[in-house]
């Protein structure tokens, strides 16, 4: 906040949330206000804190994995196949290629998902409110697929430590052909509503702008990382899950303003499929399961796994004693440091500036409150 | 001049609302009836626990093994069990099993070694009490029965 007091008579300070929809959950956001310039803004977090952190020590390994799909809800599949890759890094395992291939498919799914309801929930912040039912129609296929392979839609519990624990049902793989055919086509749709409609190129164009520089300053990752020009994608830069195999492109836009991240995400969602198809052509024969056993016990030591959730970099710091228990659990999460590019983001800008630029910072309150 | 036309005559608009009308054939309405429609939901859908007899002779499949309760990352099923003197075998008394604080992951499901403890399909857990979501033997063998509205 800036250091003047409150009581200077054209300053205003206005509270924006927790309640207010387009703070996507629980976020509230203390605007300072100049008739409708905003001076400056301070967020205020911790509505949805739940303790997951302090949660995991007194689990086990295996007990804590549903938690992580209740940290980033709209993104489940992401968050467990973090987890489970630190764990797995911790016992010095490997999940077998046909359970790779299988994470990449429903991670990449995953990652469409979210988008889908970032693009929806975005588009209706806004004031476009077509959007919304179209995103949210399609995003329904790709939770029948989660259902059918694993029995939830949202907080999916997909992956186990050491591999899958749900073969793939019958007709997975034509399930998800159909589905890519199906997508592609839809996403030219909401492109044909969006992108070259006046009134969202007036609301988003040169609004909340982030350079390259400001972007690595604050440690901003993801899709407002790649809309300023830098091209940072974890899934090329380290891969991991065998990412290293497939052929995509990471998509950049030069000049970090909310329309750029807007057609970021747009492209990511095409890579998405690009992905997925090469997965499942060639979706390997075998085992799913590591050796991993009954019971969880790694040796004393700790591991960082970070992979790119459709937010950012999502990172898990396991700290091991050597028991059945983890000693630490630490969470990265994208949206917790994207947040704080927030203030840089809108201050100058207008009132209904903050909405769009906390839609487009996609941020799950879940995540960031943990 | 293109631009300029393009934005005179509307066509992002018109672009926009053609997408719209595209779909306003009532072919692509669908509203689900839920009560009367019910939704299929997939064979692997983690619903409602049920604990499994068998059906030949009536008798629960549980050992009361506790690797369920074990298993549950929220401790809330709670196994009785008892020294039946005559086989030297244990026997289930009592199951317990709390699904206000349940988040179906399956965990027990997958702890069970002979099958017992399932979750269903059946995803209407509703009831008018907060006692009536704590669910004993009875109520996992024979399904939910619905609680009477006081009024």
């Amino acid at each position: 906040m800036p250091d003047s007091t409150f009581l200077d008579s054209t300053e205003l300070v206005l509270n924006m949330g927790p309640q207010h929809p387009s703070t996507h959950g629980v976020l509230r956001v203390i605007l300072k206000l100049d008739g409708e310039k905003v001076l400056g803004t301070e967020c205020v977090i911790g509505y949805l804190h739940r303790g997951v952190e302090k949660i995991a020590e007194n689990r086990t390994y295996a007990q804590f994995n549903p938690y992580v799909d209740r940290m980033d809800y709209v993104a489940a599949v992401s968050n467990g196949l973090g987890y489970c890759l630190a764990i797995e890094k911790l016992l010095n395992v490997e999940a077998p290629p046909r359970a790779q291939a299988v994470r990449v498919i429903l991670t990449e799914l995953n990652r469409i998902a979210s988008h889908l309801l970032w693009l929806g929930t975005h588009a209706l912040d806004i004031g476009a409110i077509t959007p919304v039912f179209y995103c949210l129609r399609e995003r329904e296929e790709a939770l029948k697929i989660f259902e059918k392979y694993c029995g939830a839609r949202l907080t999916t519990h997909a992956f186990r430590i050491g591999g899958l624990l749900y073969e793939t049902y019958d007709g997975f793989e034509q399930e998800v052909r159909t589905f890519c055919d199906m997508f592609l086509p839809k996403v030219d749709e909401y492109e044909e509503l969006l992108t070259n409609n006046r009134i969202w190129v007036g609301r988003l164009k040169n609004v909340g702008i982030l350079n390259a520089d400001e972007c690595k300053e604050y440690g901003v990752t993801g899709p407002v990382l790649r809309a300023s020009g830098v091209k940072w994608d974890l899934r090329k830069a380290q891969p991991y899950s065998g990412y290293e195999k497939y052929d995509f492109e990471i998509p950049t836009r030069r000049n970090g303003d909310t329309y750029d991240r807007y057609m970021v995400r747009m492209e990511e969602m095409r890579q998405a499929v690009r992905i997925m198809r090469q997965a499942v052509d060639g979706l390997p024969e075998g085992a799913i399961m590591g050796k991993v056993g009954k019971v969880i016990k790694p040796a004393m030591g700790e591991a960082y796994v970070s992979i790119e959730a459709p937010k950012g970099e999502l990172g898990y710091y396991v700290v091991s004693d050597n028991s059945t228990q983890p000693y630490r659990v630490r969470v990265r999460p994208p949206s917790f440091v994207n947040l704080q590019a927030l203030d840089r983001m809108v201050r100058g800008g207008l009132v209904a500036d903050v909405v769009a630029v906390i839609g487009t910072l996609d941020i799950v309150l879940g995540e960031i409150d943990r | 001049m293109r631009n300029l036309l393009k934005k005179i005559f509307l066509v992002d608009l018109f672009q926009g609302l053609w997408v719209t009308f595209r779909y306003q054939h009532p072919r692509n309405i669908y509203t689900e009836q839920y009560p009367a429609e019910r939704p299929k939901v997939a064979e692997r859908y983690r619903g409602a626990p049920r604990l499994n007899i068998n059906p030949d002779n009536g008798e629960t499949l549980c050992i009361a093994c506790n690797l369920c309760a074990l298993a549950c990352p929220e401790a809330l099923i709670v196994v009785g069990s008892e020294r039946n003197e005559a086989t030297r075998r244990k026997e289930l008394t009592t199951f317990t099993y709390d699904t206000s604080r349940c988040m179906f992951c399956g965990l027990c499901e997958d702890a069970c070694p002979v099958d017992a403890l399932e979750l269903t399909q059946d995803f209407e857990l509703a009831t008018y009490t907060r006692e009536g979501q704590i669910w004993d033997r009875q109520t996992l063998e024979e399904g939910p029965r619905p609680t009477p509205y006081k009024c």
